[in-house]
């Protein structure tokens, strides 16, 4: 955590750390399973650093969404902006199951998995507004940002699902026991390279877990009206699979575990749907009320959100205090400001930058333009 | 394919615009909208003041046309819905369908239509755009007059193989006896101001290439009524791509019956001696100033053809005009290389070899992809086709 004031109070625990229960266990729902002798476990146990890890981590995710969504607003980050507030537990269970050196690909509701996967909150908005700060350079904007083992980021639906198979193949053929997890929505499962790729992941049992983010509602059409059903843990047919609740933490990490030790044991892949759910609309664009009703979105927020689920856990098992989830609280908000004016004050990438990294050149190559006198240099 | 909705809350008005189809365009602008307005670029301005809110070109609309019946004012979208109205309307084989036309889309280009012909009319696919076009093939020859929305010109891809592959090929291969004439394919296209890689793609380009399909491009409200009337009855499959910063920012006098604009012919707006400028879409409306300033800074004339018709396109009516005036500038908003300007550039030095004055200038984006933060930059503004004519007068 990092050094901070607020104002001229500090704030100071109640009671000292010794105090505080080091781990408990805690009832989580029971996955559904399809071709699986057993699912999950139906207890998980969290110790308190993960809980504080865990809280940490969706809270900063939860924040930095709300604070791109202010500066969407405020015309500061333009373009398209798709917002992952309300699916928190998903990117951080996920996260919490494999490893660093593990492999992950998603589409373009990425902001939370940057995050998970060793991006900062500085590079994350930066990206957002377009500047060289950004994880991308500011070249890829909202949709594109990428890390050590995360590839994206990716506009086109269903894209990147053959892709996380063949990142998949990678891993498997390297022999380093590392595996991909190739997340997709609720929409894109009607896409047929979906079921192209089931096919050669089974085929050639590829260590990669397919995992469906269940939100309800491709942009604005709900489950029912796009898929014939709507069991997508199913729909991978040959390929074994786990429906999980999408808004609990642990209940995504205990099923998650499960998924890696199928695919690291040389199993082949398997399907894991999360049902999740999105408070924000498909995008900045869409406000999210006209296909869904505000009482629906309230009611997850006061029932299911995973944040304050998470929370709720801690405190009534004396894992932690209000106040020191406070303090977690204003460092993030902080951390987040300090990322937020960073993000407006970087410059923008400079012009050279259009043309670079179209190819590998070497050497340099030029690029035609607008008029045959000029052209532009591509330098990488 | 990325879905984004109803993305042009984004570009001028924030408000939802009750677009019966007989009422009026407009609605009120929001604050959102007298925003943009307060906020004109000033092109002196430092990079850092600028902010890029206004277009890249003004629309001038065309005139009422006189001679296809009473006209109503409307956007683009309105005109597009009112050709889809009216092809409901007297073809029973008619459907349309497409990812969210069933509440009227994401360009509103289809309001009200589903409450007035039918669910079994007017339907949403899932998400899969190559279903949605070999889907639409398999409907055309069975019989059915197939419209069918692709919600970005950019997500066609996945559709390409059956648009090439199928739908081109169909009457060929078959000798006649099949064909999928009754299918027809739009899509919105071109830059919008940020839409950025995977929605401002003009990919006419890659589809030109295909004998066996039509490939169509309006400029305004009036023409792409008429144009899209004859893509629907024409009888081969076409692609019909609606420049999507137009869909609100063009309004015009729209003939409320059904009309046709003959494809294949191209138009030549203006009347000149000394430079021919060619363009489709929404580039013929930056031409259009660029016309305006060399009459005004060099004294050149310049004569403007809107091609329409992309593929197959009218060589006489821009053979002539080169003839005519010994230069030629082709602009596009797609990369240069391998854009449709080659394809021009190339046929009309064959013709004209030795009326040309000066080489013939293309005016592209360049050979990127269509960047987010650069588009002001990517796009082929006036600026950079005024310094084209210039040299090509002085060549």
């Amino acid at each position: 955590s990092r050094k901070m004031t607020v104002g001229a109070r500090v704030v100071v625990s109640a009671r000292t750390y010794a105090d505080f229960t080091p781990q408990a266990s805690f009832d989580i729902k029971k996955c559904d399973v399809h071709k699986l002798e057993e699912g999950p476990p139906l207890q998980a146990v969290l110790t308190r650093e993960e809980g504080l890890q865990y809280y940490r981590t969706m809270q900063t995710i939860r924040r930095m969404e709300l604070k791109a969504d202010q500066l969407y607003k405020q015309k500061i980050i333009r373009g398209f902006c798709h917002l992952y507030d309300g699916q928190e537990a998903c990117a951080v269970g996920i996260e919490a199951g494999i490893n660093l050196s593990d492999h992950l690909i998603t589409a373009y509701r990425a902001h939370g998995y940057t995050l998970t996967r060793g991006g900062t909150v500085r590079e994350i908005m930066a990206e957002l507004t377009g500047r060289r700060g950004g994880i991308a350079k500011g070249k890829g904007g909202s949709m594109h940002m990428y890390t050590k083992h995360f590839y994206g980021g990716n506009g086109i639906v269903g894209a990147q699902v053959p892709l996380g198979a063949g990142v998949a193949l990678a891993c498997k053929y390297l022999g380093k026991n590392e595996l991909c997890v190739c997340l997709y929505g609720d929409g894109a499962a009607n896409q047929g390279q979906i079921f192209e790729t089931y096919n050669m992941a089974s085929l050639w049992k590829l260590p990669c877990i397919f995992i469906c983010e269940n939100n309800k509602y491709g942009m604005g059409t709900s489950v029912e009206r796009a898929a014939a059903s709507t069991d997508y843990y199913k729909r991978g047919d040959f390929i074994p699979g786990l429906r999980v609740d999408g808004m609990d933490v642990l209940c995504v990490r205990e099923a998650t575990k499960l998924a890696a030790e199928h695919c690291r044991s040389g199993k082949g892949p398997i399907l894991m749907e999360l049902q999740t759910y999105r408070y924000h609309g498909h995008s900045m664009s869409d406000p999210g009320i006209s296909y869904r009703t505000r009482d629906e979105i309230q009611e997850v927020r006061s029932k299911s959100d995973p944040i304050s689920m998470l929370k709720d856990r801690m405190l009534s098992n004396n894992m932690a205090s209000v106040e020191e989830l406070k303090e977690i609280d204003v460092e993030v908000r902080k951390e987040i400001e300090d990322a937020a004016q960073f993000a407006t004050t970087d410059p923008e990438p400079p012009l050279d930058d259009l043309c670079n990294h179209i190819f590998y050149n070497d050497p340099p190559m030029e690029v035609r333009g607008t008029n045959p006198w000029t052209k532009l240099k591509s330098i990488s | 394919a990325l879905t984004a909705m109803a993305a042009t809350r984004l570009f001028l008005s924030a408000s939802p615009v009750k677009s019966s189809l007989t009422g009026l365009t407009g609605g009120t602008r929001s604050s959102l909208g007298l925003t943009l307005l307060k906020r004109s670029p000033d092109r002196t301005a430092e990079p850092k003041a600028q902010r890029r809110h206004a277009a890249h070109f003004t629309y001038h609309p065309d005139p009422a046309p006189a001679q296809y019946g009473p006209t109503q004012k409307m956007n683009l979208f309105q005109a597009v819905t009112s050709a889809l109205d009216n092809t409901l309307a007297g073809d029973p084989t008619a459907v349309i369908f497409g990812e969210d036309v069933a509440f009227g889309g994401v360009f509103r280009c289809t309001v009200g239509l589903r409450d007035k012909y039918g669910k079994d009319r007017v339907f949403n696919t899932p998400l899969c755009e190559q279903g949605i076009v070999g889907f639409g093939i398999g409907a055309a020859v069975a019989g059915a007059t197939a419209i069918a929305e692709i919600q970005f010109a950019d997500y066609i891809y996945p559709a390409f193989d059956q648009i090439v592959n199928e739908a081109a090929k169909y009457r060929y291969r078959s000798g006649n006896l099949f064909d999928c004439g009754k299918l027809t394919i739009r899509s919105p296209w071109g830059c919008v101001g940020h839409g950025s890689i995977y929605h401002s793609q003009s990919p006419e380009a890659f589809f030109a290439h295909c004998p066996g399909i039509k490939i169509v491009v309006p400029r305004g409200p009036v023409q792409a009524k008429g144009l899209l009337l004859s893509c629907i009855a024409d009888q081969n499959p076409c692609i019909f791509f609606e420049p999507k910063i137009l869909y609100r920012a063009a309004v015009e006098q729209v003939p409320t019956e059904a009309y046709q604009i003959p494809l294949s012919q191209a138009e030549v707006l203006q009347e000149g001696s000394d430079l021919t400028l060619v363009a489709w879409g929404t580039q013929v409306h930056v031409l259009r100033e660029v016309a305006a300033m060399a009459q005004e800074k060099l004294g050149v004339s310049c004569e403007l053809i809107d091609l329409q018709t992309i593929l197959p396109w009218d060589t006489e009516t821009v053979c002539k005009s080169v003839v005519k005036t010994g230069r030629l500038l082709v602009s596009h908003e797609a990369p240069v290389t391998g854009g449709f300007a080659a394809e021009i550039s190339s046929t009309v030095q064959e013709e004209c070899f030795l009326n040309l004055e000066a080489p013939i200038s293309r005016v592209c984006g360049y050979d990127t992809p269509f960047p987010h933060i650069f588009e002001p930059f990517y796009i082929p503004d006036k600026w950079k086709c005024f310094e084209a004519v210039k040299r090509m007068i002085n060549y």
